[in-house]
């Protein structure tokens, strides 16, 4: 027992049978592969968003004499354009790329925790990886605003009217203010199925900044967890990087 | 252990500087393109070639997210492949899809 312990190989280096495939530890590896079916969770969404969105009719006139209506998809300038704190101010898409910006930035701050892991600088690490964690907080946050704003609806002095001829209160899953139903069914299933992503990773990374703070990494003589969980965040981040796009762009 | 146990208080383990150059110049290059993608969100009609851009945009955010931040660039050929091909395949079911599916009308 002891004299296996005592090899000059740290054990993370070696899967069983002492050598290590594709350079990377087992851990690493499955996360990557994790990430991969991940990759076919999210491309899936975006399929059915491309679908969906493509199968609707567009608004086509001119950009500002857009309405609302059930009749057509919105652009997503007159959907997203509201603020904290900033009751009645047109700001198109401020917010949310506020929010992008957030979450770029906790990426940064994340690769520089593992990077710090590299160097074995303990506190380094605990000081990156609480930016990340506040960075990942900050997100969840102005989610949940964008998401309250979006479900009570903005005093839409235009917004799409149901069958009645009646204006709509409110977006839920059935119908919302803003055009045909299926938009609103995927803002919150696209948002809130990378909403949910975020917090694990947020779970995850107070998991990875309390071992770190305990000591943890330093007894086991590497920060390697830093780096896995990194892997996560940074895949959270790049699919924002997607939604931002591909939902609040196009 | 004998060293083990001197070193641990009384001496300080020597740590290597931080080397966070390539991390922020990707950190700023992220940054540009977001706030490129602003800029041609406000100034440009909606239109194929529009949605052409933002998504090469976004392709090459993607890249530098994947092949800097997650460090895929200096991984093992194999490696960076097993990720490379599924993704491949994948964008290309994506397209076929919406193109068969009629979504270009």
């Amino acid at each position: 027992m002891s004299a296996i312990q005592a090899t000059a190989i740290p054990e993370k280096l070696t899967w069983t049978g002492g050598s290590e495939p594709l350079k990377a530890s087992y851990g690493k590896l499955m996360m990557w592969f994790f990430l991969l079916s991940d990759t076919f969770t999210f491309s899936a969404l975006l399929v059915t968003y491309g679908m969906i969105r493509f199968s609707n009719d567009a608004y086509t006139g001119a950009v500002e004499k857009f309405y609302f209506s059930t009749q057509h998809w919105p652009v997503p300038d007159k959907v997203f354009s509201a603020l904290p704190f900033l009751h009645g101010i047109d700001a198109p898409l401020i917010f949310v790329g506020i929010m992008t910006f957030i979450l770029i930035f906790s990426s940064v701050t994340m690769v520089l925790a593992v990077e710090a892991g590299h160097r074995g600088d303990r506190a380094d690490v605990e000081k990156w990886m609480l930016w990340t964690i506040v960075g990942g907080f900050t997100f969840l946050g102005s989610q949940a605003w964008e998401w309250s704003h979006f479900i009570h609806g903005p005093e839409l002095a235009d917004a799409a009217k149901d069958a009645a001829g009646k204006a709509i209160e409110g977006a839920n899953l059935v119908r919302n203010p803003y055009g045909p139903p299926a938009f609103a069914d995927l803002f919150f299933f696209i948002t809130g199925f990378h909403g949910t992503h975020v917090f694990s990773g947020v779970v995850l990374n107070v998991l990875i900044f309390f071992n770190a703070a305990t000591g943890l990494y330093e007894r086991r003589g590497h920060y390697e967890m830093v780096e896995k969980v990194g892997l996560y965040w940074h895949f959270v981040d790049l699919v924002w990087v997607f939604v931002f796009t591909f939902f609040y762009l196009v | 252990m004998a060293a083990y146990a001197q070193s641990n208080g009384t001496e300080q383990k020597v740590i290597a500087p931080a080397q966070t150059g390539a991390i922020w110049k990707t950190f700023w290059i992220l940054l540009v393109l977001t706030a490129i993608e602003f800029v041609i969100a406000f100034s440009m009609p909606n239109n194929h070639i529009r949605v052409g851009i933002f998504a090469t945009m976004t392709i090459v955010k993607a890249f530098f997210i994947i092949g800097e931040f997650m460090h895929l660039k200096h991984e093992a050929k194999l490696l960076i492949w097993a990720v490379l091909f599924p993704i491949i395949t994948i964008a290309w079911l994506l397209v076929a899809l919406l193109l068969e599916g009629g979504a270009h009308n």
